[in-house]
């Protein structure tokens, strides 16, 4: 028997969304978690590990929140193989944990019955239980526990309660291999589900009194919230605040951090001996990792909105209220959430997008993500707005350059809307797909959660910085630093280099819409990242001139470029697809090459056009 | 309430209206009556799977409804409370549930 007690196990958390499942998954693992995709289908898996008391590592699988085995969107198709043990290189989890809220069992139960007919073990967890006692509901769990065949934890995941209890029924269950049987289940028809549906509803009946004190907060707080006017303001006003806060709160941390780095390049160039070395590390290394890691505050100020929206049960409320809007043009309620974190990276807003059903319109969205305005484009338009828009106010009242970037924002979400409603409406034309979506009770966000979330993005993002960015930067420097120009040569260094070359051949493709061979070396490396160009630019005028800092860099482009030009750079960062990695996710979320393809030729053409009829109308009014 | 498992030929024998619950207006309440997968109009999921999916969200017979909120446009979609739950929806899928609304 030692051996099998010692042997890992493999648990899956199974249940309703909302019930807690990332919760209790967190209070598990701790930190120790591995944020990954399922192969084939980019749905987020988070994976961790625990050591059990009795020393058994167990491994906790974290399942997208389902209401049912039959699944409807790809987020459900992993939940429902990865139950049934049909992921490929993966078997059947060796316990599987139903995660219930305790003050909201109706729908779980019938869910139970559907995992009930799988036969592996499994024990429902009885989360929220905290609130449970507070409204005074009784439940009998022993007769529950009875009817539904599997033993019951009561558990509170924020605050780390019952998990021993969990842990020791995982073990048993493991041990005694009891409740094991054959697999039964399939896909119910509608008689079957009401038929599951009236005998949940006995046994709720018989083991559940209801509360003594319901929760009347969350209807009080919907009679404002989602009230058709007031609603909507508040909407307008909170999303108002999130993109203030982005710009006001990461400006102090990305000042340091850039300042940082700036501060270590001139070390090097101090300490090492001029040349190659010197140049490698504070032009190509330290450079390029700073210009990526300044985003990385706004980011999370980002992600921190999000995931207290999300947390707070807000997000649903939200996607209720925009409902209506967003069918006009064609998009679905839900499109709400990946949109709104497509504006701090399209990466997790595309991925994000498996909470959508209906495959149109889970493509619709993905198709517009990148039109969001991203914090990778931030720093261009920084830089650009910041050489070419005067420091003005408007109306004694905004501020021009501050009205510009919000100009620019609303650009990319009006063309957003408007390709959504051409896809939609010329190509896939067809009944909208259903809305139905549960609205969660409010719950204050958990800060454990939300700092143990956004420190998995932050991971996330590093991890890319570190594996994409930072080898196309030095992919950059040894492209605009080699061959060297030849002995006696008068023009800049960079002329000569490999990327002054491709550069100035791509060129007079891009002479139509203003751009100089300098802009144009600057977006082939920006295709990796968008954020990528402005250190390629201060690469290619620091190597070319001498510019060493960002300011400089403003000061130079504002004398070579002309405003013609500089609006066209902008309009064409508003619409090109200026980042592999979004095209990557592309690929894996549709699995097919057509759809990064028909993303990146759509984004292209609306660029160059953008850019051309913004030089041309710019030269025309006399800013050539 | 909603222990009362109601069907289609309970509401007919009372003489309490019924009407698809894409009718109802903020703060009205019933007792779903019947629930079908078609709701007369082309839908982009089949009868039998939006039938489905209504069960599966608590949308079933004899469960107890009340309209919380509507949107400001077309005054669509609506929120409502199924039993204990709060579930929001459009109106075109509403058509499919049919309602005995009290009163
Ligand atoms: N009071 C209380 N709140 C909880 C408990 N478990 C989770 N929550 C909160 O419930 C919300 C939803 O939890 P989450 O883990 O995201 O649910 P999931 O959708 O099943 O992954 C979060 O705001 C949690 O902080 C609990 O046991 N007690
Ligand atoms: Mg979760």
């Amino acid at each position: 028997m030692t051996d099998t007690a010692i042997r890992p196990a493999r648990i899956a958390l199974v249940g309703n969304p909302n019930s807690g499942k990332t919760a209790l998954f967190n209070a598990l693992t701790g930190a120790r978690q591995k944020v990954a995709n399922y192969a084939g289908v980019t749905v987020e898996r988070k994976e961790g590990q625990l050591v059990t008391p009795g020393g058994r590592t167990i491994r906790v699988l974290d399942l997208p929140g389902t209401y049912s085995l039959r699944a409807r969107s790809p987020d459900e198709v992993v939940t429902r193989d990865a139950v049934l043990g049909r992921l490929s290189g993966e078997t059947a989890p060796d316990v599987l944990v139903c995660v219930a809220d305790a003050t909201n069992l109706r729908l779980v139960l019938r869910l139970v019955l559907e995992l009930k007919q799988v036969g592996r073990p499994f024990v429902l967890a009885l989360n929220m239980f905290d609130i449970a006692q507070r409204q005074g509901l009784r439940i009998d769990l022993e007769q529950l526990s009875r009817e539904i065949g599997a033993p019951i934890v009561t558990t509170v995941a924020t605050r780390k309660r019952g998990l021993d209890e969990l842990l020791t029924q995982v073990d048993t269950l493991t041990l005694t291999h009891s409740n094991v049987g054959d697999n039964t289940w399939r896909e119910p028809s509608a008689g079957e589900i009401r038929a599951a549906h009236a005998e949940a509803q006995r046994i709720y009946r018989d083991c559940v009194r209801p509360p003594e004190r319901p929760d009347t907060v969350t209807g009080k707080i919907d009679a404002v919230l989602l009230h058709p006017v007031a609603g909507l303001l508040i909407l307008a006003a909170l999303m108002f605040t999130v993109f203030q806060s982005v710009f006001a709160w990461a400006t102090v941390p990305a000042d340091a951090i850039d300042a940082g780095f700036a501060a270590l390049a001139g070390l090097v160039s101090e300490h090492l001996p001029e040349g190659l070395l010197a140049s490698f590390i504070a032009d190509g290394l330290i450079a390029g990792v700073g210009s990526v890691l300044v985003f990385l505050p706004q980011i999370l100020v980002l992600f921190f909105f999000i995931l207290i929206l999300e947390d707070s049960g807000y997000m649903t409320r939200a996607a209720f209220l925009l409902d209506k809007l967003m069918g006009v043009a064609g998009l679905h309620g839900r499109a709400f959430i990946p949109l709104l974190s497509s504006f701090a990276c399209a990466i997790p807003g595309i991925m994000s997008t498996r909470v959508i059903d209906n495959k149109r319109d889970r493509l619709t969205t993905i198709l517009i993500a990148p039109l969001m305005t991203c914090s990778a484009r931030l720093p261009v338009y920084t830089l650009i707005i910041g050489a070419f828009v005067p420091r003005e106010k408007v109306w004694g009242l905004f501020n021009l350059q501050g009205l510009v970037m919000f100009g620019l924002f609303a650009t990319g979400i009006v063309f957003a809307l408007l390709v959504s409603a051409i896809i939609r409406r010329i190509f896939w034309r067809g009944a909208a797909e259903p809305l139905m979506m549960e609205l969660p009770t409010y719950r204050w966000p958990e800060p454990r959660n939300v700092a143990l979330n956004l420190w998995t993005r932050a991971k996330i993002f590093m991890n890319r910085a570190g594996r994409i960015i930072l080898p196309l930067m030095v992919l950059v420097w040894v492209l605009s630093t080699f061959p060297y120009p030849p002995e006696g040569a008068t023009g800049p260094a960079i002329d000569y280099s490999i990327a002054g070359r491709l550069g100035k051949f791509i060129a007079p493709v891009m002479e139509p819409i203003g751009f100089n061979w300098q802009m144009t070396v600057a977006l082939i490396p920006g295709m990796a990242a968008r954020e990528v160009a402005v250190a390629v630019l201060g690469t290619v005028y620091a190597v070319g001139g001498d510019a060493d800092s960002h300011d400089a860099l403003s000061t130079l482009l504002s004398q070579q470029w002309s405003l013609a030009t500089a609006l066209a750079f902008l309009a064409w960062y508003v619409f090109a697809p200026q980042c592999l990695p979004t095209l990557g996710v592309v690929k894996r979320e549709t699995n097919s090459w057509i759809w990064p393809t028909v993303m990146f030729v759509y984004m292209v053409g609306l660029a160059y056009l953008a850019a051309f009829v913004v030089y041309h109308t710019a030269v025309a009014l006399g800013a050539g | 309430m909603s222990d009362a498992v109601l069907t289609a030929d309970d509401a007919i024998a009372s003489d309490a209206p019924t009407r698809a619950l894409s009718t109802a207006s903020r703060g009205e309440t019933g007792v779903i009556v019947a629930v079908r997968g078609d709701t007369g109009v082309a839908e982009a999921v089949a009868s039998d799977e939006l039938e489905r999916r209504l069960l599966e969200m608590g949308f079933v017979e004899g469960a107890r409804i009340e309209i919380l909120q509507e949107g400001l446009f077309g005054r669509d979609p609506i929120a409502v409370r199924v039993d204990d739950t709060r579930v929001a929806l459009r109106r075109r899928e509403a058509r499919a549930v049919t309602v005995q609304f009290d009163g």
